[in-house]
């Protein structure tokens, strides 16, 4: 007799079925929101997470744990203090200490950002879990005005090996200063990592100090001008760094050497965990994600309530069908699991479709995501939280359905065969 | 033997609230396989005495016996399981479900019944066949029997809830003014398939209209102002 219900239940719904459908779109559209967003949250927050690893210590001039991560990881922001180039010597001599690799920033290459840094960056850094950097086209710098470019740097202006490029100092978009004089050679192109590595020019400490050379506080002093091939003549020996990745030869040491840093004599700097700092920096921008997270909750809410009223609404007029489904038989708790059948009907239908909808809009949008933001959709690896959210999804729809069940029930109870509309 | 499936007792009724009683009947009896003609005027109370007989409405005083149940001994879900293994039930119009096809209208008493569904069996050998039989007793055409019961005409509707109410043959068929939307050719034609069926059935018949034109056709007619002891008025009509 339940298969008769389901019968029932699917060759009613399908009678009505234009109604139903729009409330089966918008569960839909709140699936995909629902999901959607948690997928987003989780990605961006494991793009984020993945940016660096293998670092036991970033260290640089004293500033916010936050802002030296932004600037020393994301190549986002200024640095408002360098370490010398005798602190950089002296860390690299100091016991337990593995690697270093200095990092040396502000100039810009249209909008991406010039990264100085030695041959040690592409060996020791890495980045999501454990992997090292893969230069997919030529090779890593060797002559003085050499570049390597982050896949989408390469990707999205073109460049191919033996380009020529002119990077601009500060990093304005505005080519006000150009370093036109050297030209770089593009020299090699890093596989893509969906971290900011891709959206970096590489060049060697040297190059960032020849660009440099006759300038004072980011302005070319007349008179002072050295041309590309009077400035391999010079000593070019960096001055000073923007922040450096060290990697320490036991885990355990990590606490000594971030108290040798912190109070390190010869200038005031700053050493931070890269873990804790990125933890300290998703609390900030995790709650903008959990708003969009609330919303699409409430989207969902509306949308069952949605369901409610136009399964509710419709009732009057389906007084007529309850009276003649009672008087051929159906008890008044058939016609509850009628309609309960039939909200638990729209609501998988509604998330079966959004969870359709999320992968065909994923698929088509996967490369530009992937392109425009870095950012990987992983729909294979559902999150903990998005089976949790699609459990309460299906169980409101079915609670939801309850209150027009009940009504059902109380209306063909007090109608019992002979419907008053 | 004759004996009575049908018994009412000292039967007092009224709408809960209204604090005046609507039907106060002193004995009413129909017997297996009889078929009764109860007519009087709109708002005398015949839809809710139909409604006292089916069980789906409880008198406040007195009983009312289904084939030597009261309905009121039993617990509501228990009546709705009785009603449909014993009653047949025609209204008025809009008797089928619009979107299922005729057969699986006429079938549907045999979903929800048991024993409706092995009485089909045992006439007619399958489900089916019995709604096959009761199809083509109330004259309908083989080609309408897949069709959607909503791409009938009311005429024929009618005749599809009559098959429905007699698959399985329970022992009482009611009919609420089955035929007040049909001209008078198709009133008589269907009043014929109607009387015949049950007679096959031999299931007893209670059918209600207010219009006398038809009561010399059936075994009986009973003049329900003249049983209800509550005096009407015109303005209860309701």
């Amino acid at each position: 007799m339940i298969r008769f219900l389901w019968t029932l239940a699917w060759r009613s719904a399908w009678n009505r079925r234009f109604t139903l459908a729009l409330t089966m779109a918008s569960i839909a559209l709140s699936t995909f929101m629902l999901l959607g967003t948690e997928r987003i949250r989780t990605d961006i927050r494991n793009s984020f997470t993945s940016a660096v690893s293998g670092t036991d210590l970033i260290v640089g001039a004293r500033t916010g744990s936050v802002q030296l991560l932004l600037y020393a990881v994301f190549h986002v922001g200024a640095a408002t203090n360098n370490v010398r180039w005798g602190t950089v010597q002296a860390l690299q001599q100091q016991r337990g200490v593995d690697w270093i690799i200095p990092l040396s920033l502000g100039d810009s290459h249209r909008g991406f950002p010039v990264l100085g840094t030695t041959g040690d960056y592409f060996t020791h850094f890495h980045y999501g879990d454990r992997q090292a950097l893969r230069i997919a086209l030529g090779a890593p710098m060797s002559d003085l005005f050499d570049a390597v470019l982050g896949s989408e740097v390469a990707a999205r202006l073109g460049y191919r090996l033996g380009d020529h490029i002119v990077l601009s100092h500060g990093s304005g978009e505005l080519d006000l200063s150009q370093h036109a004089d050297k030209p770089f050679v593009v020299r090699g192109i890093l596989a893509p990592t969906g971290t900011p590595v891709d959206r970096t020019v590489h060049i060697s400490l040297q190059a960032m100090e020849a660009l440099h050379v006759g300038w004072i506080a980011g302005i070319p002093l007349p008179g002072q001008h050295a041309d590309a091939a009077n400035v391999r003549q010079m000593d070019l020996t960096p001055r000073a760094v923007t922040a450096v990745l060290v990697g320490l030869k036991s885990r355990s040491g990590v606490f000594s050497a971030q108290r040798y840093i912190n109070t390190f004599t010869g200038e005031p700097l700053m050493a931070i965990l890269p873990g804790v700092a990125l933890d300290e920096l998703w609390d900030v921008i995790g709650a903008g994600e959990k708003a969009l997270l609330l919303m699409s909750g409430l989207v969902a809410a509306v949308s069952l309530a949605g369901l409610v009223s136009v399964v509710m609404a419709g009732l009057n007029e389906r007084r007529r069908e309850l009276a003649v489904l009672r008087a051929v038989g159906a008890s008044p708790l058939d016609i509850l699991v009628l309609l309960m059948i039939e909200g638990a009907m729209v609501t998988f239908g509604g998330v079966v479709l959004g969870i359709a909808a999320l992968v065909a809009v994923a698929t088509a949008l996967g490369p530009w995501l992937q392109s425009q933001f870095g950012l990987t959709l992983d729909l294979a690896q559902p999150t903990e939280l998005q089976v949790w959210l699609l459990g309460a999804l299906v169980l409101a729809g079915g609670l939801a359905s309850l209150a027009p069940g009940w009504r059902a029930y109380r209306l063909s109870l007090s109608d019992g065969l002979s419907p008053r509309t | 033997m004759q004996t009575s499936i049908l018994e009412i007792a000292q039967l007092r009724f009224a709408w809960p609230g209204s604090g005046e009683p609507c039907l106060d009947i002193d004995a009413l009896h129909v017997d297996k396989g009889e078929s009764v003609f109860l007519y009087g005027p709109s708002g005398c109370g015949k839809s809710t005495l139909l409604a006292l007989i089916a069980g789906v409405l409880l008198p406040q005083h007195g009983q009312v016996r289904l084939d030597g149940r009261p309905w009121a001994d039993m617990p509501g879900t228990r009546r709705d399981r009785y009603r449909v293994d014993h009653v047949g039930y025609i209204f008025q119009q809009f008797n089928l479900l619009p979107y299922l096809s005729v057969r699986d209208n006429v079938l549907a008493p045999c979903r929800f019944s048991p024993l409706r569904r092995q009485a089909a069996q045992r006439q007619s050998g399958s489900d089916a066949a019995a709604a096959a039989h009761w199809l083509e007793g109330m004259g309908l055409p083989r080609r309408l029997w897949d069709q959607p019961a909503r791409d009938l005409s009311v005429g024929q509707q009618q005749r599809v809830a009559a098959a429905r109410a007699l698959i399985g043959s329970p022992a009482l068929v009611i009919a609420d003014e089955p035929t007040s939307a049909l001209d008078e050719q198709r009133r008589n034609s269907f009043l014929d398939l109607l009387l015949a069926a049950c007679k096959t059935a031999n299931s007893a018949l209670v059918f209600v209209s207010h219009d006398l034109r038809m009561a010399d056709r059936f075994t009986r007619a009973i003049e329900l102002p003249r049983i209800n002891r509550v005096p009407q008025h015109d303005e209860a009509a309701a």
